[in-house]
């Protein structure tokens, strides 16, 4: 942006820099921290995050507390989402892994009887190998018609459902085994939202993440670097997937049911919408846009059918006006200090 | 026997006119148009409540509502899809989500079921081949082809129409000749939106007003764009009657519910086997070169 | 298959719907041997090395590489046999940091297998290759995100990602183009230093000048045709490449009319 301060004949122009705070550049590398100060600076915004999601169970009321759970749900899907962007695939599906995963543990539950504490950890385990298994196909597509792909699979199979009616059709399997108690299940879905979150990003700082990022600058060039993409995108999405299973099991065993609305649109549209509005890539976004819009949405009374309005039509003007997100931008501000210079 | 045929005829060619809008964006700006469903039922919305709420003439109504939804397209472009556009994957969250949300809110408005319902343009049927077809069917026919004709003239003998051509085909080269893409593509979306609105006005007679029609209408002009190949009429054509006779064949045989099945499968299967379509010319559909 | 020939062209050819890019082709490379391929442009030089290597689909014929078919592979596979590339339009993983940019073909399966299997030891390989192609080792060039470097760097780091892949073919697509004198002047010792190190290497280039001081033999390619094949001092005088030449755009070395 240039901004003309002046009208007179020899106007000024000015311009926006900007450059890294000062604490920044000293502390960016783990061997330079030379003081307290510098080590706070780092750890503080993250370990206030991370005890402070912790904590919030213990402080908020029942009707909070479900919030919460819901929170943590949305934000796995969409660290799950974030994870598969990061390998260069764009997900608009994320409810076909949620489904799949819900159904794995409510089939195992009801015609098998095992408990949830078994049903979970394989749900999420087949569910991500059948979910990478069904997309294998159309991992070469350029990204808008991946995502078609994925947009149409969860209608697929809700539409089979109900015309074969498998797994009790449109009713949906119920009465399945529920979770302990309430302190229980919002500390496991907490618990397997910080596991996917440190989990994605210690990969994405290893050789592993590496080689996903350079994919999504040159593929051609890690090609010819003797580096299968196509597997590494599989895994990828296996390990997507999976997350989101997992999500989807979990709720099968909250809720005590799971029908066709595993599949719905709700499940594919809302983790988009929060890492899009939170800031896509570094995962710390996706948290972050859970943790507004979900809690923003269930504090406006009444919103009912309008929750997924109100998600579609966030993520457009996000999209539109902050595409790198709140989070990036917070970051940014936080890193970074502007001022303006004059040019020449 | 007859009666399948000149159903699924019908069935085709009530498909071509809907795909029509959608093939022409996507085939110009490149963008597919998630909205297209949200459009569709926009413009038979508009129509029904300037007909029953504002008492206007019949074909005023038409005309008045596929111009605003016409704007609506543009406004789309303009207002939203400018500021992402080359960005692929924002565009597809912008469409994508406009249209989930303008689809979502007329549901939640209550906008389905037995208050809304537009008049046939003509009432009445005849008799063809043993088998009764209403007027409004045999006029959405017609409609459907002197669209393709006009937008075949249109494309092949107009300067505007010759533009969509060049940018459809080679962009960079396009651009050289001072072909704007960015108001080819603005113009794009403009009439495939209108297009989606006389596609909707036109339909909707034959039953009510409904908003899952939006989500299906929009998987049913994705399959057919994606399995005919986007740039080819001729694509167009063959995948609606593909689809067209297949949904009278499964809903008959098998059982309505499976027609959406074989929809959304044959897409999964194109996309995977030959990802230009049957008569697309491929267009760095894969990654790989 | 001949005892010594690390790569057999076998009547490669390559049509895109209409258009005929090669046809025809055959050529064999011994190894240790440093081929040359030249042609006007359009004649399908860099049709032919994505063909070789994996990056399109041949429409006819066969390569056969150490012995072994490797008509219509992946490219990943080409490259885990031991055939690298360098690519004419140098793109580097701009968001990486430049030594980072090399680790990746040290992923390989090809690579994995020597030493560095340990996260961290990879990134003193990485520099080790860098000082080999010209970065200064102590400086903050490595350092620095590909995205900001000059295009010869990015030439040279295309080299170095090469090298890295420890291959026994190298495949150098228009190496020099765009490069300046001096930057040439920089890159043909890191080129020369391949020779002798006995690697097989295929160079496609335009500037001739430079092309002929390194190579034993030389191909030309003229409207995806192979018209002639020789020592330079041969091709050279042959008239159908001068026919060839004379026809089209001159290039740089100044041996044009």
């Amino acid at each position: 942006m240039v901004w003309n301060l002046d009208k007179s004949a020899e106007s000024v122009k000015y311009r926006k820099e900007r450059l890294d705070r000062g604490i920044k550049v000293r502390s960016d590398s783990i061997y330079s921290l030379t003081s307290y100060r510098e080590a706070l600076y780092l750890i503080l915004p993250r370990a206030l995050t991370v005890v402070g999601i912790l904590v919030l169970p213990l402080v908020l009321d029942e009707y909070w507390t479900r919030v919460l759970v819901i929170t943590c749900v949305i934000a796995v899907l969409a660290l799950s989402w974030d994870f598969i962007a990061s390998a260069g695939m764009f997900s608009l599906g994320q409810g076909l892994f949620f489904g799949i995963g819900g159904y794995s543990a409510g089939v195992l539950n009801h015609y098998l009887g095992m408990p949830p504490v078994v049903t979970i950890p394989i749900a999420t385990g087949l569910g991500g190998l059948l979910s990478g298994i069904l997309l294998l196909p159309v991992l070469r597509l350029r990204g808008v018609y991946f995502a078609m792909v994925t947009f149409v699979l969860p209608l697929i199979f809700r539409a089979l459902i109900e015309a074969t009616g498998a797994f009790q059709g449109l009713e949906g399997l119920s009465g399945l085994s529920p979770l302990p108690n309430l302190q229980v299940a919002v500390y496991v879905i907490i618990g397997g939202m910080f596991v996917c979150f440190f989990g994605f990003r210690r990969l994405m700082d290893s050789d592993y993440g590496l080689i996903l990022k350079a994919m999504l600058d040159n593929d051609r060039a890690v090609m010819a670097g003797g580096i299968n993409i196509y597997w590494y995108k599989a895994q990828a999405l296996f390990l997507g997937a999976a997350a989101a299973a997992f999500a989807g099991a979990f709720m099968t065993h909250y809720y005590r049911f799971v029908g066709i609305s595993a599949f719905a649109l709700d499940n594919s549209v809302l983790p988009v919408a929060a890492a899009v509005v939170g800031g896509p890539g570094g995962f710390a976004g996706a948290l972050l846009g859970a943790f507004i819009l979900v809690p923003l949405c269930e504090s406006l009374r009444n919103i009912g059918s309008w929750r997924i309005v109100f998600y579609s039509f966030s993520m457009v003007i996000f999209v539109v006006t902050v595409p790198e997100g709140i989070f990036h931008y917070i970051a940014r501000k936080y890193h970074q200090y502007e001022k303006w210079v004059e040019m020449e | 026997m007859m009666g399948m045929l000149v159903y699924g005829t019908v069935n085709s060619c009530i498909l071509v006119l809907m795909a029509i809008g959608f093939s022409l964006t996507f085939g110009i700006s490149g963008i597919a148009n998630f909205a297209y469903g949200a459009l569709y039922i926009t413009g038979a919305y508009l129509a029904w409540h300037f007909l029953n709420s504002l008492g206007l003439f019949y074909p005023l109504s038409i005309a008045i509502s596929v111009l605003i939804t016409g704007l609506i397209g543009v406004v789309i472009y303009r207002g939203f899809l400018f500021r992402v556009r080359g960005i692929p994957l924002s565009e597809v969250i912008v469409t994508f989500g406009l249209g989930t949300g303008m689809l979502e809110a007329y549901r939640s408005i209550g906008l389905t079921g037995h208050g809304y319902k537009l008049p046939p343009f003509v009432d009445g049927s005849l008799e063809l081949f043993g088998v009764y077809i209403d007027y409004q069917r045999l006029i959405i026919i017609g409609l459907g082809i002197v669209l393709l004709l006009l937008l075949w003239v249109f494309t092949h003998h107009t300067k505007l129409g010759l533009a969509f051509r060049g940018m459809a085909q080679e962009e960079e080269t396009a651009l050289a000749f001072g072909i704007e893409p960015e108001s080819t593509a603005q113009a794009s979306f403009g009439v495939g939106a209108g297009l989606a609105a006389v596609a909707g006005v036109a339909v909707l007679p034959l039953s009510l007003l409904n908003v899952e029609d939006g989500s299906n209408i929009l998987i049913l002009v994705l399959a057919v764009g994606i399995v005919g190949g986007l740039e080819s009429t001729f694509g167009i054509i063959t995948a609606s009657f593909i689809f067209g006779f297949s949904q009278i064949i499964v809903s008959t045989y098998l059982s309505p519910l499976y027609s959406p099945v074989v929809t959304l499968v044959s897409i999964v299967l194109i996309l995977t086997l030959k990802p230009s379509g049957l008569f697309g010319s491929s267009k760095e559909l894969e990654e790989r070169v | 298959m001949e005892a010594g020939h690390i790569l057999e062209v076998n009547n490669l050819g390559k049509r895109f719907g209409g258009v005929v890019a090669l046809h025809g082709i055959n050529f064999r490379l011994a190894k240790g041997e440093f081929v040359g391929v030249i042609g006007p442009n359009g004649s399908g030089k860099s049709t032919l090395v994505n063909l070789i290597t994996g990056f399109l689909k041949p429409t006819s014929g066969s390569v056969v590489f150490k012995g072994k078919d490797i008509t219509g592979k992946m490219p990943y596979v080409i490259a885990n046999r031991g055939i690298a590339r360098t690519f004419q339009m140098a793109k580097a993983f701009d968001h990486l940091p430049a030594f980072k940019n090399v680790i990746i073909p040290l992923c390989s399966r090809r690579v994995k297998k020597f030493k560095g299997g340990q996260y961290g030891e990879r990134d003193d390989i990485a520099m080790d290759l860098l000082e080999e192609v010209g970065f200064e080792r102590d400086s903050a060039v490595p350092y620095k995100t590909a995205a900001g470097l000059p295009h010869g760097y990015l030439k040279r780091l295309e080299l170095a990602r090469c090298i890295a892949l420890r291959a026994d073919l190298v495949v150098l697509d228009e190496l020099f183009s765009g490069m300046s004198m001096s930057e040439v002047a920089t890159a043909l010792p890191i080129v020369e230093k391949l020779k002798t190190e006995r690697k097989t290497i295929l160079m496609v280039e335009h500037r001739l000048k430079e092309l002929f001081r390194l190579v034993d033999r030389v191909i030309v390619l003229n409207f995806g045709a192979l018209i002639a094949e020789g020592t330079p001092a041969e091709v050279m005088n042959s008239d159908a490449v001068k026919a060839a030449y004379l026809g089209s755009e001159e290039e740089s070395d100044g041996s044009a009319a």
